[in-house]
């Protein structure tokens, strides 16, 4: 008896600090802006519930649009840093001897480390009219005029691709360091080309951290903030800048929490559908360790 | 022969240069931003103008240093300050949380255990609203119902605790709750047979085994502490951390070397502590 | 005078019940054995003797007292673990002080027993290596001193031998024997390996699905077995299914389906001392039993000879030789189709080319002993 009370304590003592923390900054937070987000401002301090909020929204292309754009561009970053991480995964997962196998890791870990900000001011550095390309270009005597690269579609892709790639290398080397080479050697063996064994055997073994990978980089991609804005400038239109104007800029927040449901519904949407199009759940594909 | 890779040596060789490639792509922008900490011009572009120290340790206008920065060292305080309380508490709940998944039973736990792992996947600019959202409503509905001001909900050092708290927690869970699945039960039952209390068990054997995780928690928690931005940019007030700092002078101020020197010491910094994380794990798997 | 009594203890799961109404006597100062094949619950019962899961039913008393009020860390009971245990980030001195440690002993004291006890395994002056360091018999001596320098009243040992390879098992065993002689405390080992039982123990008790089906000396249960289940995991048998046809006091005559007829001995009549629950008692006419034979009871004899009334016979070929030393075997296929596992020795006359050669197993009708077959 004694020992089933000390066990029902510990379970509530271990278990109100988790309570606490979901409820308090997770769960109460999200239904707060959902609220929000249903609250249409008539007057100064006057408020009425409705989905005025979600109609403007919608009645805005510029709004929408950017939305679409946001996507759009998510789905490209996550598709090109699949197909640019991949062969590295797999290069430090089944190619690099034991020794160097670590070391390339960490190596591909180490911008991890490092903020954000500096990875973008790194590119902002690089790329800009008087940055280091455009001068050694000229130096070269290739173009005659200092080059604006910054600032354009392409180098805000780029520039995502950087900030994610790492994020779909780490659950690919994970999946694939667990396939046994016996597994090749057997499909080269009963008769299998190059291609059909990486088609058959390869993609196949690696599909759980594909499918993590994809998903944690679509997430981080359309939440990300400073990459598009540093990189892409003043008309980079990307979401998370249209809430953050909403919000600070404008103080609009009923605007801006409608725009904030309307980006996790999409973010949840889309995280949804990959799991469910390739049988996967959340707690084996996020928090795998 | 490893089946694995390309067996031509034309292949291999272009396999080899892709990596380089790619790896030059990764540091490159890490490469510039810390060099130009070093070029003694007033400008983070070429030309190469000598090598200098200014940057870091300069007094004299326009030169001033990042040591002699009031605001930039302000920021990198605040940074500290916050980091250390937050991975403090991730930690602390994070352990909480690896007991609670990994060795207790309670109705619902695939539910909660799904709620544990969603704040990693609700983007950091909504945590941070969202947060921001509801502190204003308690703070505003405690000042309309019983006339007191809530200062700590309105944003600041705290509501970036707070939001920081709220997705760090995940991933030191994680973190922890995945040293403690490898933790060998028998060896509590042993302490406890060999006439142990259960707190004495926990403290001498349990922890023990979890410090080099909870180690590593912690220099995480600290470090993705240390360079959030998304999150903490919602819920910043007037003392605003070093990423926020650099990102107003980038914005406002433009570029200039300074911002440099603050990457290359952002860059060692992190540099050191992972590896120290690396080396205490290490060492303790071991054995 | 008993260091540890279980009376009538039971252990529910839910609906299952893992172990069930058992009872059992240890002496002070003997090595008592309790061997069951994994999952028979006698892991579960060792745990409720050191305090980790609580009985659902009976008592258990060490030294005459009931200890069911007492925590796992308050009994003087200590275990040496499957896996051993001991703490890898503690030294070999650390792991042997815990103990003494929670106790609260003095610096000093510690100090003198650690290094007295560690002399007595034989592992002076180890204190300061780490476990990583030790070979597996090492780990073994160091886990039970852990326990032994506490005295404990009983120690409990759960396949401590399992995890190492046959050679070191085998010099174990003898040096588990020799530890329990010089400490000369109450040993309680639990196992699945019937040799590890039978050479080291004064007593042992099989148990199966939660009972236990006899309690004995070693040669009790080899040569007395009380039922199936122990004549069949107890030591090598060859076992016979057939139709009782005729009941002779302490004689059964069992018709195999082949048409041959066999005698033997019914368990627990005049010839069976080892007690038990024994539920072979009644059998009549008419029952399905089986009837056990130690390959040592068999003898071959080349040609084929006719029925003989004083002796069961059955008519086979050579099938194939085991050797092995000393324990090798002819196995012999029967006119039915079975294989039968015999002693070969070396006198017997048969050798590798007496393969496919036509002979007869015979043995006398005490040789066998037979049981009503479980249904």
């Amino acid at each position: 008896m004694l020992r089933t009370d000390t066990g029902r304590l510990s379970l509530i003592l271990l278990f109100t600090p988790f309570a606490l923390w979901i409820l308090l900054l997770i769960v109460l937070p999200q239904i707060g802006i959902g609220y929000l987000s249903l609250q249409v401002k008539l007057a100064p301090r006057v408020y009425e519930f409705g989905l005025a909020n979600y109609f403007e929204f919608l009645n805005e292309p510029i709004y929408w649009n950017t939305l679409l754009r946001t996507a759009w561009i998510s789905v490209l970053v996550t598709v090109l840093a699949l197909l640019v991480g991949f062969p590295v995964a797999y290069y430090i997962a089944k190619i690099a001897r034991k020794r160097s196998r670590a070391a390339l890791f960490l190596l591909c870990l180490i911008p991890l480390w490092v903020s954000d900000l500096v990875r973008a001011f790194g590119w902002i550095l690089l790329l800009r009219e008087t940055g280091v390309f455009s001068s050694l270009l000229q130096g070269a005597g290739l173009i005659g005029e200092p080059v604006e690269l910054l600032y354009n579609d392409v180098t805000v892709v780029m520039g995502l691709v950087y900030t994610v790639v790492l994020f779909m290398i780490v659950p690919l080397v994970s999946t694939m360091d667990g396939m046994d080479n016996a597994l090749i050697e057997a499909g080269y063996n009963l008769g299998g080309s190059r291609f059909t064994v990486l088609r058959r055997i390869v993609i196949p073994y690696a599909m759980p951290g594909i499918v993590a990978g994809c998903i944690i980089v679509f997430m981080l991609c359309a939440g990300s903030y400073l990459t598009p804005v540093l990189l892409g400038g003043k008309n980079s239109m990307w979401f998370t800048e249209q809430i953050y104007q909403q919000f600070i800029t404008r103080y609009n927040w009923e605007a801006g929490a409608t725009f904030g449901c309307v980006l996790l519904a999409f973010t949840s949407l889309a995280v949804w559908l990959g799991l469910k199009l390739t049988g996967q759940n959340l707690a084996s594909t996020v928090a795998k360790d | 022969m490893n089946v694995a890779a390309p067996n031509s040596g034309f292949l291999r060789g272009v396999y080899g240069g892709y990596m380089l490639l790619f790896f030059l792509y990764l540091a490159a922008p890490l490469i510039v931003a810390g060099v130009f900490a070093f070029n003694d011009s007033n400008f983070p572009a070429l030309p190469w103008n000598g090598f200098t120290l200014k940057w870091f340790f300069g007094t004299e206008s326009p030169k001033i240093g990042m040591f002699h920065d009031s605001r930039l060292l302000r920021g990198i305080g605040n940074s500290l300050y916050i980091g250390v309380i937050v991975s403090a508490m991730a930690v602390a709940v994070g352990t909480c949380n690896a007991f609670l998944f990994e060795r207790k039973q309670f109705p619902f736990k695939g539910f909660f255990y799904i709620l544990m792992i969603v704040p990693l996947v609700i983007p950091g600019v909504i945590l941070g609203i969202s947060i921001l959202v509801f502190a204003s409503m308690i703070a505003n509905g405690a000042d309309d119902a019983i006339g007191i001001e809530l200062g700590m909900l309105r944003p600041g050092i705290p509501l970036v605790i707070l939001g920081q708290f709220s997705f760090l927690t995940t991933i030191t869970s994680l973190v922890i709750a995945a040293r403690l699945r490898k933790f060998d039960t028998t060896l509590e039952d042993a302490a406890l047979n060999l006439g142990a209390t259960r707190f004495r068990v926990l403290s001498t054997i349990t922890l023990p085994f979890l410090a080099p995780a909870m180690f590593s928690a912690f220099v995480v928690a600290f470090l993705v502490s240390f360079e959030n931005f998304n999150t903490t940019l919602m819920l910043v007030g007037p003392d605003a951390p070093l990423t926020i700092t650099m990102y107003d002078r980038m914005v406002k101020v433009g570029s200039t070397p300074v911002l440099n020197a603050v990457s290359f010491f952002l860059m060692v910094g992190s540099g050191v502590l992972a590896l120290l994380s690396v080396l205490v794990n290490r060492r303790k798997t071991e054995e | 005078m008993f260091d540890l009594q279980c009376d009538n203890l039971t252990k529910m799961f839910g609906a299952f019940c893992a172990v069930n109404d058992v009872s059992l006597e240890v002496p002070s100062g003997s090595f008592f054995s309790i061997l069951g094949p994994s999952g028979c619950g006698k892991t579960t019962l060792m745990r409720m003797i050191a305090g980790f899961e609580t009985p659902s039913g009976g008592d258990i008393r060490i030294k005459g007292q009931s200890v069911l009020s007492i925590g796992p860390n308050k009994r003087n009971v200590k275990m040496v673990f499957q896996h051993l245990a001991l703490f890898p980030m503690m030294d070999v001195g650390e792991n042997i002080a815990y103990g003494l440690r929670c106790r609260g002993d003095s610096k000093s004291e510690i100090k003198t027993r650690v290094a007295a006890v560690l002399d007595r395994i034989g592992l002076a002056g180890y204190e300061g290596k780490r476990i990583s360091q030790l070979s597996g018999g090492q780990k073994q001596r160091v886990a039970i001193a852990r326990c032994m320098v506490l005295e404990p009243d009983v120690l409990l040992l759960d396949e401590p031998l399992g995890a190492l390879d046959l050679k070191l098992r085998e010099h174990m065993k003898i040096e588990l024997k020799q530890l329990q002689h010089q400490f000369n405390t109450t040993f309680l080992y639990i196992t699945h390996d019937q040799s590890e039982a039978l050479v080291m123990s004064d007593n042992v008790a099989v148990m199966n699905a939660g009972r236990f089906e006899q309690i004995g000396a070693p040669e009790d249960l080899y040569r007395a077995p009380s039922s199936a289940f122990v004549a069949g995991f107890v030591g090598d048998s060859n076992r016979w299914s057939g139709t009782v046809t005729a009941l002779d006091r302490d004689q059964v005559k069992v018709g195999l389906d082949g048409g041959a007829t066999l005698v033997a001995p019914l368990a627990g009549g005049s010839s069976g001392q080892g007690g038990g629950s024994s539920n072979t008692g009644r059998l009549s006419v008419g029952d399905t039993a089986s009837v056990f034979v130690r390959p040592e009871a068999l003898v071959v004899t080349p040609g084929l000879l006719p029925d003989a009334p004083d002796r069961n016979r059955l008519q086979g070929t050579i099938d194939s030789f085991l050797f092995n030393g000393a324990n090798s075997r002819v196995l012999v296929r029967t006119s039915r189709g079975e294989l039968i596992e015999v002693d070969h020795r070396l006198d017997g006359g048969l050798s590798r080319e007496s393969v496919g050669q036509d002979v007869t197993l015979e043995w006398p009708h005490a040789g066998g002993i037979c049981f009503k077959a479980e249904d």
